[in-house]
């Protein structure tokens, strides 16, 4: 534990070394599914080169938050979300602009490690294949060894390149699905509860993974996990019942929360 | 008789189980914790003790009376018998049964009337016995059941074990009922072939089992028989009319399931899938005569427009109307198994940037391949083992052609025509539909086990 909060206290340390720059903005993001509301005009900024967390007990809204960063609820047909969501200041629900392609600026890695039932490397290949990224061959085995590189995996699995991702470790399929993720160069990755389905281990190894990503690329991840927010994150969202409560630096909202309901969630009194 | 005593064990049955859960009841003082078994598990083994002997007697007493009687009868006339052919024995035996019993006598004489008096009083004393055995056994049963009845008696198991036997035997009847009728074909399939050469009807190219059967009067000779019953034309034209059907079926299935599973609304699939079910469920004859009657004129009316001769039944008609009957077997196998993708690979497909099309064709047809494969199988079979819409629409013309617009012939019809009719049961014409049959279940068994196989490789991905 003492460990944790020593590496926690260092990477909130590093915050202030950059000018912030506000990547993504939401203002006054309603989100119905049906007649039911799920989130409740919140205003949330994303900023760059940051672990931006959202906390929250389950069913407050913060998965449906991050979903519409990269419009992943329009798949759910009875969806609507109002407000505006902008990313670099261009409004992302515009009529001009493609979801896809949003989707390929902003990425996403899911609850469940969920590596396509293809080789290792046709699964980091995908997503630079249906962009045209590469113009040939070498380049795509380039943006491939990069790619799972950068997600820490190449060592791992450099041998065995054509073999299937589904035959990873729970862990490793995470870590490749980063690197599918990454292999598309968004600027923006939302991870959704990325290691609620990996053990202790794997979890450091994501974590660790996260930190290192940050340099590069704009991060929103959703936890469940009080001390997983800690140790990787920068700035921390507090959502209940649909209404974001607090939003601050990570450190003051788990040392110095100014909301009660954020204090008795962080302390374990409910939630 | 028998019916009055199996309603007697019926409610026999009902009685003893009351009499055993009441009395297991009784025995326990109403403090259940004390048996061993729960009382309807006593009641259910006094029941069972006391009813299954007796229906089992009942049982064999059923099947084989008439076999018993017979050969009491027959040893009794024995000297009266000795000098007539088994089937004359058979013709007075049957008589005499006529007299004793009611029905139809050819004719009478006096030997019939002297059975028939020894069918009626051998019949009367057995009857007596089985009434006697049966109330017999019950009594046995009901004593010895009762007796052992004790709090610790193990009466669930007994009943369970009962219960599991009964669903083997369930179980044996669908088991061996299949082991006889492939044996019943293979021996039929082994007496053709004494009589056809195994490799002339395999591989020779000309079928006419009509001009065999009337050749046979003219003393053919084995090695005529050899030259008509060659199968290859049939088997053309199966792998003909089927290639037509599935060229039909697997585009139009395939695309109909991606639009269901994918971009239909679920509404419009609740209504859509089972009307395209209903498509499967419309009888073959139907399609048959749609098939004979409207689509085989069409394409003879259009192939004659651009200057086709065209026959006026054809493979093509044939292939295209069961094409048409086998695209709910695709589209709603396909449909399923494209469906039971994980909505998690779609999700991550588009995740990074991937439009619907691209997902679906990249990522969620090739997970789905294996059960489409299967599916398409499944279907191919079904189309292989069709039959009414052939006959209807495609002929009985055994062409040997790959040409679309020739009548053509299938295996499955061909079998129809062999055993139509009176025929001499083991006349070479007869015998080649058991070989034919032999030779199409194990084209189907084969592709069903492929279909299997594919789906279990299909399996292991993603449990």
């Amino acid at each position: 534990m003492n460990m944790m909060t020593e590496a926690e206290t260092k990477m909130a340390g590093e915050t202030d070394s950059k000018p912030l720059n506000k990547k993504m903005q939401g203002e006054k993001v309603n989100v119905h599914y049906g007649d039911k509301q799920a989130l409740f005009d919140v205003d949330l900024d994303i900023y760059e080169n940051q672990v931006t967390a959202l906390i929250g007990p389950s069913g407050c809204g913060k998965s449906t938050f991050i979903r519409c960063l990269n419009r992943m609820n329009d798949t759910i047909d009875i969806c609507r979300v109002s407000g505006e969501i902008t990313l670099d200041n261009r409004d992302i629900y515009d009529p001009d602009i493609d979801v896809v392609d949003l989707r390929a600026r902003v990425g996403m890695v899911f609850q469940k490690p969920n590596p396509f039932p293809k080789s290792i490397f046709e699964n980091v290949a995908y997503g630079p294949r249906i962009h045209g990224l590469s113009r040939n061959k070498t380049e795509l085995e380039e943006i491939v060894v990069t790619s799972l590189q950068k997600a820490g995996l190449y060592e791992e699995v450099k041998d065995r390149l054509h073999e299937a991702g589904t035959g990873l470790s729970g862990g490793q399929q995470q870590r490749l699905c980063i690197a599918r993720a990454i292999a598309v160069s968004p600027e923006v990755i939302l991870m959704d509860e990325p290691c609620s389905a990996l053990d202790p281990i794997a979890t450091a190894r994501v974590e660790e993974l996260i930190d290192e990503l940050r340099e590069n690329y704009t991060i929103v991840i959703v936890t469940h996990s009080m001390q997983q927010a800690a140790r990787v994150s920068q700035r921390t969202a507090m959502f209940h019942l649909g209404y974001l409560v607090e939003v601050d630096e990570t450190d003051t909202i788990f040392t110095n929360p100014n909301n009660p309901k954020t204090q008795d969630y962080i302390t374990g009194r409910y939630g | 008789m028998i019916f009055y005593l199996v309603l007697a064990l019926a409610i026999l049955f009902f009685v003893a189980y009351y009499f055993g859960s009441t009395r297991a009841n009784a025995m326990a003082g109403g403090d259940h914790s004390k048996l061993h078994s729960r009382p309807s598990y006593h009641g259910g083994y006094l029941a069972l003790v006391v009813t299954v002997p007796a229906l089992a007697v009942l049982i064999f007493w059923g099947l084989f009376s008439g076999t018993i009687l017979d050969r009491m009868v027959t040893s009794e006339f024995a000297t009266q018998l000795a000098d007539k052919s088994i089937p004359e024995i058979e013709a007075i035996l049957r008589d005499a049964r006529a007299i004793a019993f009611g029905g139809i006598v050819g004719f009478r004489d006096e030997l019939k009337e002297a059975a028939a008096i020894r069918y009626e009083e051998l019949s009367a004393t057995a009857t007596w016995i089985v009434v006697a055995l049966v109330a017999a056994l019950c009594a046995l049963g009901l004593y010895f059941g009762v007796r052992s009845m004790s709090l610790r008696m193990r009466a669930r198991h007994f009943v369970e074990r009962f219960a599991i036997s009964l669903l083997i035997a369930c179980s044996a009847v669908a088991i061996l009922t299949t082991i006889g009728i492939v044996f019943s074909l293979i021996f039929e399939t082994a007496r053709f072939f004494q009589k056809v050469p195994f490799f002339d009807f395999l591989f020779g190219l000309h079928w006419s089992p009509q001009s065999a059967f009337e050749a046979a009067g003219d003393q053919a000779s084995d090695k005529d028989l050899g030259l008509v019953f060659g199968a290859v034309p049939l088997f053309a034209g199966t792998l003909l009319i089927t290639a037509i059907a599935i060229f039909v079926a697997a585009p139009i299935g395939l695309m109909a399931a991606i639009y269901l599973s994918d971009y239909a609304g679920p509404k419009f699939r609740s209504i859509a899938k089972p009307v395209l079910e209903t498509l499967a469920g419309i009888p073959t004859v139907v399609y048959g005569f749609f098939a004979a009657l409207t689509v085989a004129p069409a394409i003879r009316g259009w192939g004659e427009g651009i200057g086709l001769s065209v026959s006026s039944e054809s493979a093509l008609a044939a292939g295209l109307v069961m094409g048409i009957m086998i695209i709910p077997f695709v589209s709603s196998l396909s449909d399923d198994v494209i469906n039971s993708v994980p909505q998690s690979l779609r999700e991550g497909s588009a995740g990074l940037g991937a439009t619907k099309s691209e997902t679906i064709r990249k990522v969620v047809l090739p997970a789905a391949l294996p059960g489409i494969v299967s599916a398409l199988l499944l279907a191919i079979s079904r189309a292989v083992g069709e039959t009414m819409i052939v006959v209807m629409a495609a002929g009985l013309a055994a062409n040997l052609t790959i040409n679309p617009l020739e009548a053509v012939t299938t295996v499955t019809v061909q079998i129809v025509t062999l055993l139509v009719g009176d025929q001499e049961f083991d006349s070479a014409k007869t015998l080649a539909a058991f070989a034919l049959g032999l030779v199409l279940f194990c084209i189907t068994l084969a592709l069903n086990v492929i279909a299997l196989k594919v789906v279990q490789k299909y399996r292991e991905q993603y449990d």
